[in-house]
Parts: C-alpha cells; sequence; structure tokens
C-alpha cells in the first residue's frame, strides 16, 4: 500500500481532530488510545516510586528516606501499578482496541459505557493521585484491618475512594467484552474459531465481574468504619480483622488473573503468528482461560496461611492453589509445542513472547513454593513472595503488554516501529528484570522481610544488584517510550499486514476505518490459519 | 392508516444503535448486560451477607437480642411497600409491550411512590434508632439485655451499612424511574422499543429481592429462639 493512499483514506485517527472528538468519541480505537496515554502516565507515576524504593535500598542504613516515607512509597508503588496500570492494561488498551475486531464487530456492544469506563478510570485515578499529593498512604496495597480503620493517620480514604471508582471501570469493562463477545460476533464466527486472545479476554471479563464488587463492597466497609465509626473489622468490638483479609483475597488473588489471563491471550497470539501455525491443542488453550477463571476463586486462602486460618482450610487452599498451576502449565505447554516445526521468526514481538514463557515459568513455578503450607510460613512477607509476584506480573504480564504493543502498533498507527531499537530494548528489558528479581528470591529465602527501608550489611551485594537492574529495566522501558513516539512521524509506513497474521484485524486496512470494516466479514476458516494468508501474500 | 403510522413513529423510536445489525440483536446485548450487572451486585451485597453470616454464627444470642429493637411492624410495611412496588413495575412492563404510553407513565408514577414511600420509612426507622443510641458511631451507645456492647455494635454496624447501601440503590432506582417517566413523556418508548423500561424493571426487582432477604435475617431472627 503506498503512502498516498494511506494519507488520503479516511481511517479512526483522522476521523476529527478536535479535542471533543476525542474526550467524546464512542469509537472503541480511539478509547483504547485514551487509556493507553493514562495507563502509561501510571506506569511512569508507578516506575519512579519503584526508582525510589531501589534507591533507598542501595545502601543497609535507612539514608534516603524515612521509614515513614518509604511505608508511602511502597503502598503507593502498589497501588498505582495493581489498581490503576496491570488491571486495566491489556484488556483496556489491546483488548478495547481488537476484541471487536477479531470477532468481526463494529465496535463494543456499549460504546456509551466504554467510554464511562474511562472516564471512571480516571476520576478514581485523580482521587489516588489526590491522596499521594496530599501527604501520601502508608497502609500498604493490602490495607490490612485494624491499621487501615483504625491506626493509619494517612489518605486511606482518598485512596480507597479511587480503587472503589477505578473497580467500576473495570467491571464495565469486563461487562462490555462479556456481552460484545456472546452477541456481537460476525457471521460465521464460532466461539471455537474464535481467537485465543479474545478467550482470554473474555475469561477475564467473567473474574473482572465476579471478582471486583467484592473488593468495592469491602472498601465501602472500611470506608463506613472510618467515617461512621461503624465496626465491621474492628476486634475491640468482637469483630474479625482477618474477615477483611478474606474478602480482601475474594478479589485479589483472582485480581492477579485479570492481570495475566490477557497477557497470555496475547502470547498466544505471538506464539502462533510468528511460528507460523496454528496454537497447538487450541480448545486446551481456551478452556484453560476459563478454568483459571474459575479455579481462581477458590484459592484466596493461600494469602491467610499465617493469619489463624485453621488447618484444614490451609490444606484445601494448598491442594486447589496447585491446582490451578494446571491449566496455566497447559498453555506453557502448548505455546511450547506450538513452536515445534514452527517457522520462527525473531521479531520484537516474539522476543518479548519467549521472555513472557521463560519468566512466567519461574514465577509460576515459585508460586507453588508459596502454595506449600511448610514451605510459606518459612517465605511468608519476604522477598521471596515479591520476587515471585514480580515475575509474574512484570515478568509475565508487562512482557505480554510490550510484545503486544509491538506486534499491533502498525495497525494501531499505520506506522513501523524501528526493529533494531526494539530488539535492543526488548534485551534491556529480559536482563534488567532478571537481574533486578532473582537476587530477591535469594534475599527472601535467607529471610529479608519485605516492606523494610534498612537491612544488615550482608544483604547488601544482593540489594546492589537488584538496584542495578533496576536501572537497566528502567532504560528498557524509557527506550519504547522514545522510538514508538518518533515512529508515529518517521517509521516506516506498515501494510495493512506486515506479520502475514491470520486474525481479522489483519485484513482491514492500517490504521483501521472507524467502522473497521468496509464490509462485515464472514468468517468460513478457523481461527490462525496461515494456507489462506500464503494465499493472499501470493496473490497481493 | 393507523397501522402506517404506527410503522413510521416504529423507524423513529425503535433508536437502532449503528453497532448493532438488528433490533433483536440490541435488545439482547442491552438485557444480557443487565443481567451481569445484577450479578456483580449479588457479589457487592454478597461481601456483607457473608459479614453477616460470620457474625451471627459468632454471636447468635446477642444478634437476637439486637433484632428484636427493630420495629418488625414497620419493617413488615415497608416489605408490603416494596412488593406493590414491583408489581406496578411489572405493570409499566406490560403497559411498554401493549405500547401504552400513558399506563407506562401511570405505573411508573406509582412506582416511585411506593418508593418515596419506603424510603421515608426508612428513614423514620433510622431517626428512631438515632434516638435510641442504637447507632454504632455514637458515644451514648447502649443495647438493653446484654452486656456484649461489642457484638451488638457489630449488629448495627452490619443494618446501617446494609440497609443504607440497599437504600442508596432504592435511590437511585427513583432517579431511573424519574428518567423513564421523562422519556416515556417525549414519545420515546413504543410497542417496538420499550428496552429501557425493561431492564429498568429488572433493576427494581433485584432491589427489592434484596430486601426480601434483609427483612427476615434482620428483623426476624429471634422467632426461632426461646424467649
Amino acid at each position: 500500500m503506498s503512502t498516498a493512499v494511506l494519507t488520503e483514506r479516511e481511517h479512526y485517527l483522522n476521523n476529527g481532530y478536535s479535542l471533543k472528538s476525542w474526550l467524546l468519541t464512542k469509537d472503541h480505537k480511539r478509547i483504547a488510545v485514551l487509556y493507553f496515554i493514562t495507563i502509561s502516565v501510571f506506569f511512569l507515576i508507578g516506575g519512579i516510586f519503584a526508582s525510589l524504593i531501589r534507591a533507598e535500598l542501595a545502601t543497609p542504613a535507612g539514608d534516603l528516606v524515612s521509614s515513614e516515607t518509604y511505608n508511602k512509597l511502597f503502598t503507593m508503588h502498589g497501588v498505582i501499578m495493581v489498581f490503576f496500570f496491570l488491571i486495566p492494561s491489556v484488556p483496556a488498551t489491546m483488548g478495547n482496541f481488537f476484541l471487536p475486531m477479531m470477532i468481526g464487530a463494529r465496535d463494543l456492544a456499549f460504546p456509551r459505557i466504554n467510554l464511562l469506563s474511562w472516564y471512571l478510570l480516571i476520576v478514581g485515578g485523580a482521587f489516588a493521585i489526590f491522596a499521594m499529593v496530599a501527604g501520601g498512604v502508608d497502609t500498604g496495597w493490602t490495607f490490612y484491618t485494624p491499621y487501615s480503620t483504625t491506626y493509619s493517620n494517612t489518605y486511606v480514604i482518598a485512596t480507597a475512594l479511587g480503587i472503589f471508582v477505578a473497580g467500576f471501570s473495570s467491571i464495565l469493562t469486563g461487562l462490555n467484552f462479556i456481552v460484545t463477545v456472546h452477541r456481537m460476533r460476525a457471521p460465521g464466527m464460532t466461539w471455537f474459531r474464535m481467537p485465543l486472545f479474545v478467550w482470554s479476554n473474555y475469561a477475564t471479563g467473567v473474574i473482572q465481574v465476579l471478582g471486583t464488587p467484592v473488593i468495592a463492597v469491602t472498601l465501602v466497609l472500611v470506608f463506613c468504619e472510618r467515617v461512621f465509626h461503624i465496626g465491621i473489622f474492628d476486634p475491640q468490638l468482637g469483630g474479625d480483622p482477618v474477615l477483611f483479609q478474606h474478602l480482601f483475597w475474594f478479589y485479589s488473588h483472582p485480581a492477579v488473573y485479570i492481570m495475566v489471563l490477557p497477557g497470555m491471550g496475547v502470547i498466544s497470539e505471538l506464539v502462533s503468528t510468528f511460528a507460523r501455525k496454528p496454537v497447538f491443542g487450541y480448545p486446551f488453550v481456551a478452556f484453560a482461560s476459563v478454568g483459571i477463571a474459575v479455579i481462581g476463586f477458590l484459592v484466596w486462602g493461600h494469602h491467610l496461611f499465617v493469619s489463624g486460618q485453621s488447618v484444614y482450610a490451609g490444606l484445601v487452599f494448598s491442594f486447589l492453589s496447585y491446582f490451578v498451576a494446571i491449566p496455566s502449565a497447559i498453555k506453557v505447554f502448548n505455546w511450547t509445542a506450538t513452536l515445534y516445526k514452527g517457522s520462527i521468526s525473531y521479531a520484537t514481538p516474539m522476543l518479548y513472547a519467549f521472555g513472557f514463557i521463560g519468566l512466567f515459568t519461574i514465577g509460576g513455578l515459585t508460586g507453588l513454593f508459596v502454595a506449600a503450607l511448610g514451605m510459606d510460613v518459612h517465605v511468608t512477607d519476604t522477598y521471596f513472595v515479591i520476587a515471585h509476584f514480580h515475575y509474574v506480573m512484570v515478568g509475565g504480564t508487562v512482557m505480554a503488554y510490550m510484545g503486544g504493543l509491538h506486534y499491533w502498533w502498525p495497525k494501531m498507527t499505520g506506522r513501523m516501529y524501528p526493529e533494531g531499537w526494539a530488539k535492543l530494548s526488548a534485551l534491556f528489558v529480559f536482563t534488567g528484570f532478571n537481574l533486578t528479581f532473582f537476587p530477591q528470591f535469594i534475599l527472601g529465602y535467607l529471610g529479608m522481610p519485605r516492606r523494610y527501608h534498612a537491612y544488615p550489611a550482608e544483604f547488601q551485594v544482593l540489594h546492589v544488584a537488584s538496584s542495578l537492574g533496576a536501572t537497566v529495566l528502567a532504560l528498557g522501558y524509557v527506550m519504547p517510550a522514545i522510538y514508538l513516539a518518533w515512529s508515529l512521524k518517521y517509521g516506516p509506513v506498515a501494510g495493512a499486514n506486515p506479520w502475514g497474521a491470520s486474525g481479522l484485524e489483519w485484513q482491514t486496512p492500517s490504521p483501521p476505518p472507524t467502522h473497521n470494516f468496509e464490509e462485515i466479514p464472514v468468517v468460513t476458516q478457523e481461527a490462525y490459519d496461515y494456507s489462506r494468508v500464503r494465499e493472499e501474500i501470493e496473490v497481493g | 392508516m393507523a397501522s402506517e403510522a404506527h410503522a413510521h413513529g416504529q423507524a423513529e423510536t425503535l433508536a437502532l444503535r449503528e453497532q448493532f445489525d438488528t433490533a433483536d440483536q440490541q435488545k439482547d446485548a442491552s438485557t444480557l448486560g443487565m443481567w451481569i450487572f445484577l450479578i456483580t451486585e449479588v457479589m457487592f451485597f454478597g461481601g456483607m451477607f457473608a459479614a453477616y453470616t460470620i457474625y451471627r454464627a459468632t454471636y447468635p444470642t446477642v444478634f437476637a437480642i439486637a433484632s428484636t429493637s427493630l420495629n418488625v411492624t414497620v419493617g413488615a410495611i415497608n416489605t408490603c411497600v416494596l412488593l406493590l412496588s414491583s408489581f406496578t413495575m411489572v405493570m409499566a412492563v406490560r403497559a411498554g409491550q401493549l405500547g401504552q404510553r400513558r399506563l407506562i407513565v401511570i405505573f411508573l408514577i406509582l412506582t416511585l411512590l411506593f418508593g418515596f414511600t419506603f424510603l421515608g420509612v426508612k428513614a423514620y426507622e433510622w431517626t428512631e434508632k438515632y434516638e435510641e443510641h442504637h447507632m454504632p458511631g455514637q458515644a451514648a451507645f447502649h443495647l438493653e439485655g446484654t452486656p456484649l456492647q461489642g457484638p451488638a455494635k457489630l449488629f448495627f454496624s452490619l443494618y446501617f451499612a446494609m440497609t443504607g447501601l440497599h437504600a442508596l440503590h432504592m435511590v437511585v432506582g427513583v432517579g431511573i424511574l424519574t428518567w423513564l417517566i421523562l422519556e416515556t413523556r417525549k414519545g420515546q418508548y413504543s410497542a417496538e422499543y420499550f428496552t429501557p423500561i425493561d431492564i429498568s424493571g429488572l433493576y427494581w426487582h433485584f432491589v427489592d429481592i434484596i430486601w426480601i432477604f434483609l427483612f427476615p435475617l434482620l428483623y426476624l431472627i429471634d422467632r426461632h429462639l426461646p424467649k
């Protein structure tokens, strides 16, 4: 496709340039871009907090910030990254943009609700940022009672309100995805012809819809306890603070699947496209997503092994936590099997996909360590848990997010990113990540507790390694910000299907027209059918 | 000729949005969306019902004693009011199906009035509780008949949280009803298109059902205990 055609053709980006045409848009693609800008800002803020944490931990003495400030730093890092970056990350940006396109729809079922959900994230974020600017919050992102309800004198109410409002953003996105998948599929797009990205976003939607209301009501109760002095979790009245932990983790454990499932969907697309093979055992991968969504609701008690939960409950939760590893493992094995005899190309998105598979495997396997009752007692509240969590969330979700971003960038913007720089940054991200978080496994195993700003001198070598790694990692994230912005103007013009991928989103020009397709496609083939793509390329 | 005018009106009020192919698809999507929203509401209230279950199992006697301090007669009257409002809501949906705009408005106004009645009675009950020093935030909180004032506060914490959030849902419902009445008067709805009335009805019944659970759980729990 020539440049002349691209500049003349009307598409979603040149369909109105006014601020109003963006802020009141009902186009899922523009809303996805709004989300992308928003969560990039949150990622930056959360990243700055992380940098300050790593800077403080470069020396054993608590010399850079006071312990009170440090408490606020790790709390706000967690709150921003979990609720305002990771939860919306893949679904709100790539899911929003591509889920309707992948099933051959003109838009999501409820475009106005989609816009509303972006505004809710903005309002929630405004509350959270107000709390930070006004003086911060120091409860940890987990808001454990009775500290959060009774003793903390920081901005708990504003932060809780922010998360509450942002939660509705998440609920509405999930609701919109579920209804869209049920009711908006193009003719011939049966459930088992849908790309696996759609399956995983559907499963995510189920978790968002079932889980998020529980954290919402829990935060309402914390709010009421602070403001109206009612006492649902107050031990002085005979209330049970552990009840808060149950309600909190009933959402917050499934929430890690909200964060990682869409990323897994991205990886399915990447592995298939760059190995030029259908995903091995498609129905197993599809049902694995649903399986994770269902079983993920039954494992929250593994966060309470040392909270005075009964041994029998602990046993059951431990068993179920092992059980939920099965569908995750199915996915990893099936991606690997997809590579077998594939025609593999090593474009940047595929590098991120390889990174995901390796790091997620480490994150998942260490998850089994902490799901074991005895082992968990040893590593509870240590850096081992921090490392495990970051291997899954940063090594998993953020890797997938970056991979997906590079993969779909040409479709979203019509421009290719610079491949050389992108590969270099992927290398920085991978090495920086491992250097940051692998030492934390060892630190945790040796007994370094989380949430302390000072530590014994013998831990310094590992902490310095971790802080160095964080610097490299930060560089790996800054580079894409620069070259992706550069590519908007100077990147080579991308055709409709630069990767020779099979999804419906590649059968429409880049960037896509406002209504996605000139004509609603009729689907006659299974997902990941590359024979048709080959014909198209040979003919075209 | 009447049917022709009718068909013309249908094209104007059908309000098919551009992302849908057919009116049926749009109605199906809206209805499914509301049902999923109601599932989120079940989970939302579910958190409080879980807290209630655990504390009632832990402090059965205190909860029974605290329960007797609530006014069963007033609660029962309010239950009837809500059930009546659900009936008038159904009648409004039925009028929508038949395309009888005047009846839609009448039944929606009746539903609205029952809604206000419920909220008024609820406000009266809360005031009574305040005067009896049964609000957990009050320094003078005291419940007769038990030395365990802490768990008694737990009961009333749950009472106010649950009925308060229920009432908040009623207020939202009242807002929706008002909007529906205005839209109906503008002539937005017909036998072909009354989805907003239909799915608002689902919401109203849901809020009603929450109360059907709250009433026995809060007002009637001492009935099976020996006096």
